[in-house]
């Protein structure tokens, strides 16, 4: 008996529509609802991150003014900081964001498969979020271990919140991973499951393919956290010894014996580098669609870049170790995982020179969301070069622990998605709310933010060449570092509180749009993907009103010849419309030539 | 007219066929949501467990006290005489018992024949918790002979805390397993699943998840007392 397809059912699945505030706005199983309540929690805690961030740097540009700011704290600050940033804003808001707005409504789904799993997944998120937040308040404070928890120092006296501090944090860990786990399930059966009439794979515009791989990563690289977390807390509470070896603290003996610190770090980073595409997939994503929706072309090479997008998810798995190049391995251990790290760029240069082309010729429009996507492409490859520098044993030994480590990480995994967020949240919020922002606002924010940032980080690699360590409380008087060094980091400090401060242009823009806002158009970008054309708009509860839609082609037909309007949308026929540029897809290629 | 959509239904055989099933509109695989969605846990739930033995067999590897002897520590005394793994040897035949009737009530489930699945399915939910119950004979054996998760008195440490943990976690899973078998049967006896159309994939859902906590005792069993 073969399985008929949910999209080629006769019985329309009925749809309850939730009439109260409560099922409407808070238990809500609509897929949109919970995009944006996992993405205002996610703001929310980055906000706290950059809170923290702000304090860092205050410390660090004027070491002796602020004496509330003790080296504990410090530590606490950075952890908390780190972690923070990548798991609980940006990972929660590219798939739990994102990922539940877009992923329906662009593969042309009435919703995601199991509506009541993922407003679970939801609220096990927001219970992560809140035993985070809880740990700052316990006796000890949060865990001051680094983002990366090394042991032994993460478990070990001596470390902030080696108490309760730590175990918050691993149980938190262990919790957001369930929620993930429930989001992650519904995100990739949607896409392989539920696509609507003629959504083929090679259809799908790559925001969704992005969304969708890195979801594939964090499920098979979450794992290696959660049994990490696990271990960790039991050598804690039960002092068994996985991570722990024979050590004496302070002149005493805490009872370990003949533990695997270096296991721990394979775990982590078998988790921690796949993390980094977690946030960069999306981001790639829906960067494309960005470049080309507002550039009026088609995106260059679009199977290429799916088959970069996969390419990179896999290779992604064997480079963990590049991480660790300074924990004393094998050299030819070394070399292998520098060979894999190289060969990643590949794929990744490809991406790049397409969006270069993209935009090549293309009609561009500089509209917020696309200044934003430009941005990403300079922060991108600008941390990226420097990741080729990194990925080299004998390069990376002096740099690593300096702050041209901290530079690097910051464009390539910390400001390029979050200029993508931005652009993305602007590109979208008309559809979201169904209001226009202000464009100058817009603009402003974005030329203070992207000059501002590299304000920030392109001294840190002058900083890391210098030998400035990374996760220093203060430098001290060390002789090899010069005097100006101090200046620069007064510098540097300035210009964080700069970019801090000028979030405050976006969060007024979008509250002052929600408020007073002119009424937006329902594709005021003329844009092709099925999420403008849905009947409503903003759309409701089940998106397509009665009829699911039907794709006649792919998602970039943009500038096509013979056709008045620059934009052809996903679910115009070729009877209507000029057959347009897919080249994907032998079966498309049949369908439109038997048309002519 | 609407050639541009396509059209599926077509078969060719072999390479040409994986491709078209991928390439197709609405979906990849010809199963129902909570099927795929199944599998697609027990990938990443593999990946757990995968973790575990790694982490067992690096610490095994590294520590410095020598490793105790499993045939020693694991053996069951029948009639004064110590059997090496005699304990584990039923514990492991039970499981693998259950699995077959388990698979037995999924085919009497695509019979719909609705008291077989829930007779065939309350039978494997009883050897599964006759399982976890032996396991906890073993616990407190164990626990008894001073095997605890910082430290033992045949060796290194590492044993107790790995095989208090893994088989813990595996036992976790062997008991979520028995309820979630239990709400299935008794849901498919009352006809709940009647009133949705007569369908009854869940039974191979639920029995997809229970063959897969069998084939992870199999490693368990190998890399633990085999090793
Ligand atoms: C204006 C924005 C930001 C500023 C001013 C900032 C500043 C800092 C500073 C001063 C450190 C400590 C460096 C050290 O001494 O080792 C740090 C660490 C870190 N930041 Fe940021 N950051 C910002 C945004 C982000 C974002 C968006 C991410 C997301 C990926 C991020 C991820 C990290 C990570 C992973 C660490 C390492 C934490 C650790 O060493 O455990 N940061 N940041
Ligand atoms: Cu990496």
């Amino acid at each position: 008996m073969s399985y008929v397809a949910i999209a080629d059912r006769d019985h329309e699945q009925e749809h309850h529509d939730p009439q109260t505030f409560i099922t409407k706005y808070i238990w809500s199983q609509d897929h949109k609802v919970i995009a944006v309540q996992y993405g205002l929690t996610a703001i929310f805690v980055g906000l706290i991150a950059l809170g923290l961030s702000a304090m860092m740097r205050l410390q660090l540009g004027f070491p002796d003014e602020f004496t509330f700011i003790n080296p504990e704290n410090y530590y606490q600050f950075i952890t908390m900081h780190g972690m923070i940033m990548v798991i609980y804003l940006l990972t929660a808001l590219f798939l739990g964001g994102f990922g539940n707005y877009l992923i329906p409504l662009m593969v042309g789904s009435r919703d995601m498969v199991f509506p009541y799993l993922n407003m679970l997944s939801y609220w096990v998120y927001l219970l992560s979020v809140i035993i985070l937040v809880v740990s700052f308040f316990v006796p000890g404070g949060s865990t001051g271990a680094g983002w990366t928890l090394y042991p032994p120092q993460a478990i070990m006296a001596g470390t902030p919140g080696v108490d309760l501090g730590i175990i918050l944090m691993l149980v938190s860990l262990a919790v957001f991973i369930v929620a993930f786990t429930m989001g992650g399930l519904n995100y990739i059966t949607t896409v392989l499951q539920a696509r609507c009439k003629g959504m083929t794979l090679m259809r799908m515009p790559l925001s969704v393919w992005g969304i969708f791989t890195a979801t594939v990563l964090g499920l098979l690289a979450f794992p290696a956290l959660l049994v990490s977390a696990i271990m960790m807390l039991l050598d804690k509470t039960l002092m068994t010894s996985f991570f722990m070896p024979a050590i004496s603290s302070m002149g005493t003996d805490p009872g370990y014996t003949g533990g695997s610190p270096i296991l721990f770090q394979h775990l982590f980073w078998f988790f921690g580098h796949p993390e980094v595409y977690i946030v960069a997939l999306p981001a790639f994503g829906i960067v494309s669609d960005l470049l080309s929706t507002h550039a009026r072309k088609n995106i260059f090479g679009y199977r290429m870049m799916v088959w970069a997008i996969i390419a990179i998810g896999g290779l992604s798995f064997v480079v963990w170790a590049h991480h660790m190049y300074v924990s004393g391995m094998n050299p030819y251990f070394g070399f292998f995982f520098a060979t894999t790290t190289l060969i990643i760029a590949v794929p990744t240069a490809i991406k790049v020179y397409n969006w270069v082309l993209t935009l090549w010729e293309g009609n561009i429009h500089l509209r917020v969301p696309m200044l934003f996507a430009i941005g990403f492409i300079f922060t991108f490859i600008h941390g990226g070069l420097t990741g080729l520098f990194l990925g080299n044993v004998t390069i990376d030994l002096p740099l690593s622990d300096t702050y041209f480590v901290v530079a690097h990480f910051h464009m390539v995994m910390g400001v390029s998605p979050i200029l993508v967020v931005f652009g993305a949240i602007y590109h979208w919020w008309p559809k979201i709310t169904g209001k226009m922002y202000n464009e100058t606002l817009g603009k402003w924010h974005f030329w203070m933010t992207f000059l501002g940032t590299y304000a920030i980080y392109l001294p840190m690699h002058y900083l890391g060449f210098a030998g400035v360590p990374r996760r220093y409380f203060a430098m001290g008087n060390t002789e090899f570092l010069p005097e100006s060094a101090q200046d620069l980091n007064a510098a540097i400090t300035i210009s964080a509180l700069f970019v801090a401060c000028t979030q405050i242009l976006f969060f007024a823009n979008m509250i002052w749009s929600l408020w007073k806002g002119p009424k937006s158009d329902p594709n005021p970008w003329d844009a092709t993907t099925l999420e403008w054309q849905t009947p409503d708009h903003p759309p409701k509860h089940g998106n397509w009103g009665h009829e699911l839609p039907v794709v006649h082609r792919w998602a970039y037909d943009y500038s096509v010849p013979g056709h008045e309007e620059d934009f052809i949308p996903q679910n115009v026929s070729a009877d209507d419309a000029p057959a347009g540029r897919e080249h994907g897809g032998e079966h498309a290629i049949v369908a439109t030539k038997e048309h002519k | 007219m609407s050639e541009a959509v396509l059209e599926h239904g077509a078969k060719t055989p072999g390479r040409e066929a994986l491709v078209e099933d991928w390439s197709r509109d609405k979906q990849v695989f010809g199963v129902p949501w909570g099927k795929a969605m199944m599998w697609i846990f027990l990938l990443s739930d593999t990946f757990i467990f995968s973790c575990f033995l790694v982490g067992y067999m690096m610490v095994r590897i590294s520590t410095t006290d020598p490793w105790p002897n499993p045939s020693e520590v694991f053996a069951l005394d029948a009639f004064g005489v110590p059997v090496p793994l005699l304990l584990i040897a039923i514990m492991t035949f039970i499981l693998i018992t259950s699995s077959g009737t388990m698979a037995l009530a999924v085919n009497m489930g695509y019979r719909k024949d609705r008291k077989k699945t829930f007779w065939l399915m309350v039978a494997t939910a009883v050897l599964g918790a006759s399982f976890v119950g032996m396991q906890a004979f073993e616990w407190t054996k164990l626990i008894s002979e001073g095997v605890r998760p910082w430290g033992n008195p045949f060796g290194a440490a590492q044993f107790g805390s790995s095989f208090f943990m893994i088989t813990g976690f595996h036992g976790m899973h062997v008991t979520a397993g028995v309820i979630y078998l239990l709400v299935v049967a008794f849901r498919v006896k009352n006809g709940f699943y009647e009133r949705r159309g007569g369908n009854y994939e869940i039974v191979e859902i639920a029995g997809l998840y229970w063959h897969f906590v069998d084939l992870v005792w199999v490693f368990i069993f190998a890399f633990f007392y085999l090793w």
